[in-house]
């Protein structure tokens, strides 16, 4: 417990200090790059309550990132359009917009849960994976918002009509609503919940054989996680004020995977740490070569060969 | 109705392609218990080893000869390498480790051979077209994939029904512990099992190379479909995998051809097109979501 507090406050430190430090170094592109790994970062402990927690390797993550996404991309473009859609007639306020992101990815998240909860282990993944790429496509072909050439938003959503311009400021909005959620899936992990999908995870005959509705726990983490997701996508959207089917594909699905096996899954600091040594590492390489995968596909595999745990997780233990 | 016939050969033809990459991933599958991302970069591997021999020899028999050496080989060094000891580890680690191999491979070949997709020559001996009907002539070479994938088969059930191998293959993908237990050498069949299915992943991809262009991100387009397969089918039957390919190659086919032309007798033209391409891109996935939501273990369970 002492190991996780020194890690958590290391990270946090990190993450705080870092405008400051990209300020005094004079480079604003750090703190884009922070926004993207504090976002990145909420996705991949939302999906860690899946994977880590509850043994659920759910392999079309990226679904809700990009409904999220879709879902204030194509707000803005009717309020732009000055059309409606289901009598919407599209807005570009946060306050209205992210929650709506939300909803939408826990409405698709409980009805693909439902369907897909009834099997499990390597079915599972792909049935999760059908599901992601189905939207995928769907979104492909929607000529209307882009297809597949994706849809710029206007402009970033105002909050309570204060539009936000500084990078900084956006970042720190991202890291508070990344550490909301730390400290609520903190809460839900340490909970009875949380106890119940762990030992589902373990066993999930004898949680039946307790009286537990283990489905409906299972249904419930998957709806938390998809619906955490869509706020991801929001906020991505927000970030780059563009979107496209690509938020959707099966390859960003693996990378939050990958980021969550990367730092450790099954704790709440790994996945964070996965997503920022994910997109430290993707940037540096990228920009030294063009070849990078070279380099990044066998350090990725290094890291399944030899610390199947996740580097958080080797060090906490190296540490102790 | 020649058109008919037309997409039912195209869409017979994608679907035994599909039953070559199939068939090697669900034995992986039933018997490693290993999930593997990397199995469409053997088929993208494949197609590329077939293609520059193809352009230096100009003979496809020594391209075809290289594509299978070449994953056959990979396959060995793969299965020992790396997959021999993630084996008993976490569907988690499998992910992270094949999809750490597909970046890899992707990034090797855009840096050997670039990234601007390679056209690949198909035989001069095949070049023509047979006619199938009256007014319907089918390229031969299109046949003659088809009939690879058809010879493929039967040789597979051969060896799965008549030999050795296939009885301990179907025994492993069962009780693996069982098997080990007897005395079998255990990390031995899983090398010829990875192995085999890298080797038919290599043909699939030297097959395919003169249809379609050879490209970085052929493979992951093809995977996933192969994944739909083996899980509409049944994981670790082969028997399951040639079902399934042939539903999934099918209903991709036929959706792509007809679905915009049967929702114009409903819906407006631009209306129909738009809807058409949606729910042809998607029919592939609808078939599998209802597969598992009626038999969530596929079409041809292996028995417990």
């Amino acid at each position: 417990m002492k190991r996780e507090g020194w890690g958590t406050c290391l990270v946090w430190g990190c993450f705080i200090l870092l405008p400051f430090i990209a300020q005094a170094m004079g480079s604003m592109y750090i703190v884009t790059l922070a926004t993207r790994i504090a976002i990145l970062a909420m996705v991949a402990l939302s999906l860690d309550l899946l994977v880590g927690w509850s043994g659920l390797v759910s392999f079309g993550h990226a679904a809700y990132f990009g409904l999220g996404g879709y879902v204030v991309a194509i707000s803005s473009f009717h309020e732009q359009d000055g059309t409606t859609l289901f009598g919407f007639a599209g807005s570009h306020e946060a306050l209205i917009v992210w929650p709506l992101a939300i909803l939408v990815s826990a409405i698709f998240a409980s009805v693909i849960g439902v369907l897909s909860l009834r099997t499990r282990g390597v079915y599972f993944i792909m049935i999760t994976l059908a599901f992601a790429q189905m939207l995928y496509y769907f979104f492909v072909a929607l000529k209307i918002y882009g297809g597949d050439d994706g849809l710029a938003l206007p402009a970033r959503n105002v909050i309570a009509g204060y539009k936000i311009t500084d990078a900084r400021l956006y970042y720190f909005l991202c890291l508070g609503l990344l550490a909301c959620v730390w400290w609520g899936l903190g809460r839900v992990v340490h909970a009875r919940f949380g106890y119940v999908l762990r030992g589902a995870k373990i066993s999930e005959r004898r949680m039946k054989a307790l009286g537990f509705d283990v489905n409906l726990y299972h249904l419930t983490a998957f709806v938390i996680s998809g619906a955490l997701a869509g706020l991801g996508g929001a906020l991505w959207v927000n970030l780059d004020r563009f979107v496209a089917p690509d938020m959707l594909s099966w390859t960003r699905s693996g990378n939050f995977l990958v980021m969550i096996i990367l730092g450790g899954s099954g704790t709440l600091l790994g996945p964070v740490v996965g997503a920022a040594l994910y997109i430290i590492l993707e940037t540096k390489l990228a920009a030294l070569s063009d070849y990078w995968q070279i380099v990044f596909g066998p350090l990725v595999i290094a890291v399944a060969l030899f610390l199947p745990r996740g580097l958080w997780a080797y060090v906490r233990e190296r540490l102790s | 109705m020649i058109l008919v016939v037309e997409q039912i050969l195209n869409g017979a033809q994608f679907g035994l392609t599909l039953f070559l990459l199939a068939a090697g991933l669900t034995l992986i599958f039933g018997i490693m218990g290993v999930v593997h991302l990397a199995h469409g970069s053997l088929y993208m591997l494949g197609a590329y080893a077939g293609a520059m021999v193809m352009t230096m020899t100009s003979s496809f028999l020594l391209a075809i000869l290289a594509a299978l050496s070449f994953s056959f080989i990979l396959g060995l060094a793969i299965e020992y390498l790396m997959m021999r000891r993630l084996c008993a580890r976490d569907h988690l680690v499998h992910v992270l480790a094949t999809f750490g191999l597909v970046l890899f491979f992707n990034g090797l070949v855009a840096f050997g051979v670039g990234r601007a997709p390679v056209f690949m020559n198909g035989p001069q001996e095949l070049n023509g077209f047979v006619l199938i009907m009256q007014d319907l002539p089918y390229p031969l070479y299109r046949l003659v994939v088809m009939g690879v994938g058809l010879v493929v088969a039967l040789l597979l059930w051969w060896m799965m029904a008549h030999t050795r191998l296939g009885m301990l293959i179907r025994a492993g993908s069962l009780q693996r512990e069982m098997v080990a237990a007897l005395g079998v050498n255990i990390d031995q069949l899983f090398l010829i099992v990875f192995a085999l299915g890298a080797l038919l992943a290599g043909l699939a991809g030297v097959m395919i190379g003169p249809i379609r262009s050879v490209q970085i991100g052929m493979g992951e387009q093809v995977l996933i479909l192969t994944f739909v397969v083996i899980v509409v089918g049944g994981i670790g039957s082969i028997r399951g995998a040639f079902i399934g390919a042939l539903l999934v190659g099918m209903s991709d086919t036929l959706g792509r051809a007809f679905a915009p032309s049967l929702l114009k007798l409903w819906l407006s033209h631009s209306q129909a097109d738009a809807m058409g391409s949606a729910l042809s891109s998607i029919l592939v996935y609808v078939v599998m979501a209802i597969v598992l939501i009626v038999r969530p273990r596929g079409l041809c369970p292996i028995e417990e």
